[in-house]
């Protein structure tokens, strides 16, 4: 399927999401669905970088709180509207992507899990101590109650958030039919070998972390305006962190499918254990299912589905699988 | 002017004496990142779990918690040994430990946070033991004890470590095992068993930094987070598995945080690390003292 065809059939689909949300007539279905989106933005964005070329990034909540935090700075300094923050957002996000990724991507994977890892620690204290957005007190963003053509508020802001939702998924779905794709899955599957075949593998890496880092900011932008009141501890939280890892892997990662089944499902079943149970309950569930869905289905939900429906072996869904009675030693 | 040189020698003090604190942290990740290439990222999360073992008997038996960290030992080493068995044949055995281990690493941290969280609560909790209370004073040098013992037990366990690693048959081996796997097998030595030993010793080193940490701050279920950075920034400014290594890094680091919360404030130390981390990766990644 061509691509343009293919933002078509999404954006249809989303008119029709919006309608279906709006005829229930109840305004807490898109304060929900807005979370569930935002996870498809962040789910999608991570598996750009980590699906597709194999390396972990442990700073979600990191590129997400850059966002909202370059929206609360733009809010004060000169409001704009919603559209020019997302771009702002994304701008940020991409931008700190690149230089980690400069410092960190020349050496092995490990080395830039870990450095993600301290970036949110290390921009959590840089916010606290920015007395300009709010410092550790947090800052206030009055939104307006309603906005014309939407009616209420949160309509827009679940507006904004679909369409970014279709723009990522149509992104990730564009990278994995096209040259860049095929040049992430070498350095997933062997980089040594990818590199000796003359894969310009590093500016490869820092253009998959760029687009992965703009998108996560992106996703954060909108966020003061739906929550109205940004404190470091809710934009650095570790459900931003945990879920856009978990979602991918639990949906699989060799398609921009998988992490969008993941974040529909795992987003949709948080809303509702969030509401039933408790939040600290339903992140147990996240990181149990997690831990059972590495171990035991390593191609998530989508190879489950191959593997069952087409009778396809699980080596074959995307992935190279090596098969050793043990471990090569690294030189 | 006297009054901020009394400021800076008490900052370097202090900043050495947590820096012994901080190796002892970092000993377990030395172990399993440097020397087997285990990215342990849920190290600090049993680090916690052994502050909080050592709570629960300080408070229900009075024992002191170090001691108890040391007899609590080998159950950490046994749980190590466990989690190396499920690593090695999910991931290290299938080639996926690069994406999927780390996740399986990080699932573990989270499943440990939150299960604290659900059981003890957010809470700070703390221990008692004779040492907690008094403070030296050396002319205008402050040294409080609570401090200054795990210090000397952690040099003392390095010590000992490193003299495990370097003169035992079993710690030669783990030192082999990182540079050529294939040459111990055909040395009738079993690789799989050797690394589950050392990532079983790296996990035990957890029980008692875990004390120590508990004995230095009273602890929340989420105060292991704020270690990540920091101890993997020590490890690879260290060298990435040696010891000696991991010491002097810790004190180094120890100062510079302890200087930067003497005179720009407290807020601003967790910085610290990660620019020693980006610093490191950028100019030496070999770090200070590496193969």
């Amino acid at each position: 399927m061509r691509s343009d065809i293919f933002f078509l059939i999404c954006l249809a689909a989303s008119a029709a999401l919006y309608a279906g949300a709006a005829a229930l007539g109840n305004d807490y279905v898109f304060f929900a669905g807005y979370v569930v989106l935002q996870y498809v933005v962040l789910s999608t964005a991570w598996n750009i970088l980590g699906g597709y070329c194999g390396y972990v990034n442990f700073g979600s909540a990191a590129f997400f709180a850059l966002g909202a935090y370059s929206t609360v700075a733009m809010h004060k300094l000169h409001p704009l509207p919603i559209p020019f923050l997302v771009l702002i957002g994304g701008v940020v996000s991409g931008v700190v992507g690149l230089g980690m990724g400069y410092l960190t991507l020349r050496l092995r994977g490990a080395f830039f899990a870990i450095a993600t890892l301290a970036l949110a620690v290390v921009l959590q204290t840089l916010v606290v101590n920015w007395d300009y957005v709010g410092g550790s007190r947090g800052a206030y963003i009055v939104r307006p109650e309603t906005l014309a053509p939407f009616g209420p508020y949160i309509r827009y802001l679940f507006t904004i958030m679909l369409l970014l939702a279709v723009g990522a998924v149509t992104v990730a779905r564009l990278i994995e039919r096209s040259r860049l794709g095929y040049g992430f899955a070498t350095i997933r599957d062997d980089e040594l070998a990818a590199e000796a075949s003359g894969v310009p593998t590093l500016t490869l890496k820092l253009i998959a972390t760029v687009i992965s880092g703009a998108l996560m900011g992106m996703a954060g932008a909108p966020f003061p305006y739906y929550i109205g009141f940004l404190q470091p501890s809710s934009a650095f939280g570790l459900d931003y962190a945990v879920n856009s890892i978990a979602m991918p892997l639990i949906g699989g990662t060799t398609s921009w499918v998988g992490p969008l089944i993941g974040a529909v499902l795992l987003g949709s079943l948080q809303q509702i254990a969030t509401v039933t149970i408790s939040s600290a309950v339903n992140l147990l569930i996240v990181g149990c299912l997690l831990v059972a869905f590495v171990i035991i289905a390593p191609n998530g939900i989508v190879g489950l589905v191959q593997r069952y429906v087409q009778h396809k072996p699980e080596d074959f869904v995307g992935r190279r699988k090596v098969e050793t009675d043990a471990p090569e030693a690294v030189p | 002017m006297i009054f901020s040189f009394d400021l800076l020698v008490n900052a370097i003090v202090s900043g050495i004496l947590i820096g012994g604190f901080y190796a002892a942290v970092t000993a377990g990740v030395s172990l399993s990142f440097g020397i087997l290439d285990i990215v342990n990222i849920a190290h600090p999360a049993f680090i916690i779990l052994g502050s909080y073992t050592a709570y629960i008997v300080n408070a229900t038996l009075g024992i002191d918690p170090i001691v108890t960290s040391i007899i609590l030992a080998p159950a950490f080493y046994a749980l190590g040994a466990v989690i190396y068995q499920i690593y090695y044949v999910s991931f290290e055995k299938r080639g996926q430990e690069s994406l999927r281990g780390i996740a399986f690493f990080f699932g573990l941290l989270f499943i440990t946070e939150v299960s604290l969280v659900l059981y003890f609560g957010v809470d700070y909790r703390y221990v008692e033991a004779p040492y907690i209370g008094p403070t030296w004073h050396f002319g205008f040098v402050d040294v409080p004890l609570r401090i200054v013992v795990p210090f000397l037990v952690s040099l003392l366990l390095i010590a000992a470590l490193q003299l495990v690693l370097s003169r035992s048959f079993v710690g030669r081996a783990i030192m082999a095992v990182a540079q050529d796997q294939l040459a111990l097998r055909l040395m009738a030595v079993d690789p799989i068993r050797i690394k589950r030993i050392a990532f079983g010793i790296s996990i035990a080193t957890a029980s008692v930094a875990g004390a120590f940490l508990i004995i230095i701050q009273p602890v929340e279920p989420s105060v292991g987070r704020e270690y990540i950075g920091r101890v993997f920034a020590i490890c690879v400014l260290g060298g990435m598995g040696s010891l000696p290594g991991t010491v002097i890094a810790a004190m180094l680091v120890g100062i510079v945080e302890s200087l930067t919360s003497t005179f720009y404030g407290p807020s601003w130390a967790p910085a610290v690390s990660f620019g020693f981390l980006l610093l490191t990766l950028a100019v030496r990644p070999a770090g200070l003292l590496g193969r």
